[in-house]
């Protein structure tokens, strides 16, 4: 067992090890590649340049800092401790994967890249790097299993809107997982001037560890706004995960904190004891895909595994390596709330608060309506509510039989 | 002994190239698959890729891709691979095989208990597409111990630095990608590989084998003047996927035949009988 570091806000180490997890699994053709972009990342840091214009793009372009707003009504119903949303949902382009593809593109400025490629579950990713590639006139290729460009229409739409090239992936599922192969596979026959703007806290080191810190910004501003509504830290943070990206931006801020207790909350699916969920934390082993060693839905001869969510967000049978070790180490409690659960807050949410959920924090939300209620009515949770569900109502509206 | 040494010490007293066909194993399934790997030395094969299929094949094109799929639905394993290579090396006792593919099935079969297997079962070599040299250590060191070479990458983004690095731990052969992409998409260029084997010879002694864009006779006989192995890979199950629904006897005739007429130039080719 590794040793646990003075500091959980510390990993990964130089090599991009979060404890056994993470690391470089990739095709010698991307490790330079992978190497430059770790010297790049490095090397911004530490410019206060990249942090000026960063930070100006943030407030002016993405309207943050985003609300931490007390969810009265909710409180009310649950009857137990007091719920604080984290409003990522009112970013530009309605979830907090902004935050992370403005970190990435100034960082492909940086680098003299001219092409931005990404790959996309539910599309809100592919459309921030859409959105943050047609800002800085770069052309831009999104890849998009064709099952979720089914499901999530009018994502597709709009990244062709912001003159993105939306390719469909035929292969495998069909999904997360597959769309993330297509991409890999664009980046390494076009590593010359492309740049891979990854989606979650998950690839080869830097990744992991660089679209955290462009996330961090959710926690850190949670912790501030919290400190000044209610003079003291939550009691317990929240956030869904399916690689992981706004959980691992949430928790960070609150790793050291031993007085806060962090739950992720992954997607059940038709339950965890059913083959049909991607509940990769509570029911998957060890392996490594897509660049890391991480936790993963897989069989015993390991092949990858589908996985199922009606949230095409959280639909990825991997997790960001830094989740699999707050796991191990006990940090981060992982939690799984089934489809009907997620739709159940998703609906609970809108009528409660006039707040439209995407599916992924519904999630979350669901996890916190079980526990809520059992907790004192002087606790208090912050849940980071990652995006706005307006790109969800056309599945919604098919599972609860309307045509819309 | 290493049957991967001998081999390319022999090649290099004929003074010709080693043609390295790559067949996934199991495609499209564990019967048929097993009649192809048989009969590839007899049809010119010096030294056998051995496929090990994998879901999420991330540095594969198309043709590779699909070969995995079809294996995996036949129901390849770890397990029957392995045993596909020990009733191979039952008759065969020279012709050298390298198992390549990803790494999580590796893992997923405990790296120790794998390199054991893989010995015990005749295997020569590994190449896993996602280790580099920076991840590979934990398999490199168990399978030397066991007598088995981790095949490494040098590729057209590799720089002397780098190649330094990796030729200093490197064993049985390199493996040069000569084009920056996934398998069996780009045509090889010939005169970059040319270029790029000058470099790698100034840095080791180790023999060099060129792969991803070979598809042709000709193609495989440009790269045979500069290269110590020709390897073959997309063009040879795509000769599979070709002749599906046309029964097994066709499917294997099919694929040796290609594999003669790429092997037949890859060994003439140093020979002036095959046209520059």
């Amino acid at each position: 067992m590794n040793q646990i570091p003075n500091s959980l806000r510390s990993a990964p180490d130089t090599s991009g090890h979060f404890g056994a997890y993470g690391g470089r699994f990739v095709a010698e053709t991307l490790m330079p590649l992978v190497l430059s972009l770790e010297a790049a990342y490095e090397a911004a840091k530490k410019d206060p340049a990249f942090h000026a214009e960063l930070s100006d793009l943030l407030k002016h372009y993405v309207g943050r800092e985003s609300p931490l707003y007390f969810a009265e009504r909710l409180t009310a119903h649950l009857g137990g401790a007091k719920i604080y949303l984290k409003r990522e949902d009112l970013n530009h382009t309605g979830a907090h994967k902004i935050n992370n593809c403005l970190g990435q593109i100034l960082l492909a400025k940086r680098m003299g890249k001219t092409r931005i490629i990404a790959e996309t579950g539910a599309g809100q990713h592919g459309v921030a790097t859409a959105t943050v590639a047609a800002r800085f006139g770069l052309p831009c290729t999104v890849y998009m299993g064709e099952v979720d460009m089914e499901r999530q229409k009018p994502n597709v739409f709009r990244m062709r809107l912001l003159g993105a090239e939306v390719k469909g992936v035929s292969s495998g599922s069909r999904t997360l997982k597959d769309a993330t192969n297509e991409a890999l596979r664009d980046w390494v026959a076009n590593v010359h001037d492309t740049f891979y703007i990854i989606g979650s806290v998950v690839g080869p080191h830097p990744y992991p560890a660089l679209v955290r810190d462009f996330q961090a910004v959710i926690g850190n501003e949670t912790r501030a706004q919290m400190l000044d509504r209610e003079k003291r830290l939550p009691d317990l943070v929240v956030a869904c995960v399916g690689g992981g990206s706004n959980a691992a931006g949430m928790f960070h801020s609150f790793l050291d904190d031993a007085g806060v207790e962090i739950h992720g909350v992954e997607a059940a699916g038709d339950g965890v004891d059913t083959p049909r969920h991607a509940a990769t934390i509570s029911k998957g082993t060890p392996g490594v895909l897509h660049g890391a060693r991480s936790y993963l839905l897989q069989d015993g001869d390991g092949q990858i595994l589908e996985a199922h969510s009606i949230s095409a967000g959280l639909d990825y049978p991997g997790i960001g390596p830094e989740h699999s070790w707050l796991k191990d180490i006990g940090r981060v409690k992982y939690h799984s709330v089934t489809d009907q659960e997620a739709l159940d807050a998703f609906m609970l949410l809108s009528k409660l608060e006039g707040i439209i959920p995407a599916l992924e924090p519904a999630h979350a939300i669901a996890h916190v309506s079980k526990i809520a209620g059992q907790m004192k009515s002087d606790r208090i949770i912050a849940l980071c509510l990652s995006g706005r569900g307006d790109k969800d109502i056309f599945s919604v509206a098919e599972k609860l039989g309307e045509k819309l | 002994m290493s049957r991967l040494k001998d081999k390319f010490a022999a090649l290099k007293k004929e003074g010709r190239a080693a043609f390295v066909p790559f067949i996934t194993a199991g495609d499209p399934d564990m019967e048929t698959s097993f009649a192809i790997l048989e009969s590839l030395p007899a049809a010119g094969a010096d030294v056998i890729e051995l496929g090990l299929p994998f879901t999420d094949p991330m540095a594969d094109g198309p043709a590779v891709q699909a070969s995995s799929v079809r294996a995996l639905k036949a129901g390849a394993s770890t397990a029957k691979v392995l045993k596909m290579v020990e009733k191979f090396r039952k008759k065969d006792k020279t012709t050298p095989i390298v198992l390549m593919g990803y790494y999580n099935p590796v893992h997923a079969y405990g790296t120790a208990k794998f390199v054991k297997d893989v010995a015990q079962a005749g295997v020569d070599g590994l190449i896993v597409v996602d280790l580099p040299m920076e991840e590979d250590e934990v398999l490199r060191v168990p399978a030397r111990a066991q007598g088995v070479d981790l095949i490494r990458f040098v590729t057209p983004t590799t720089d002397d630095a780098r190649l330094k690095r990796i030729v200093a731990d490197a064993s049985g052969y390199l493996y040069y990608v000569s084009v920056a992409g996934v398998t069996g998409t780009k045509a090889v260029p010939e005169e970059e590989v040319r270029a790029a084997l000058t470099r790698i010879r100034a840095a080791t002694n180790l023999p060099c084998a060129v792969g991803f864009g070979i598809r042709s006779p000709e193609q495989a006989a440009g790269i045979a003047r500069i290269a110590d192995g020709v390897v073959v890979g997309s063009a040879i199950v795509g000769r599979v996927a070709d002749n599906l629904g046309h029964g097994k006897e066709r499917v294997v005739a099919e694929v040796l035949e290609l594999t003669r007429a790429l092997a037949g130039s890859t060994h003439a080719a140093r020979h002036g009988k095959v046209p520059a």
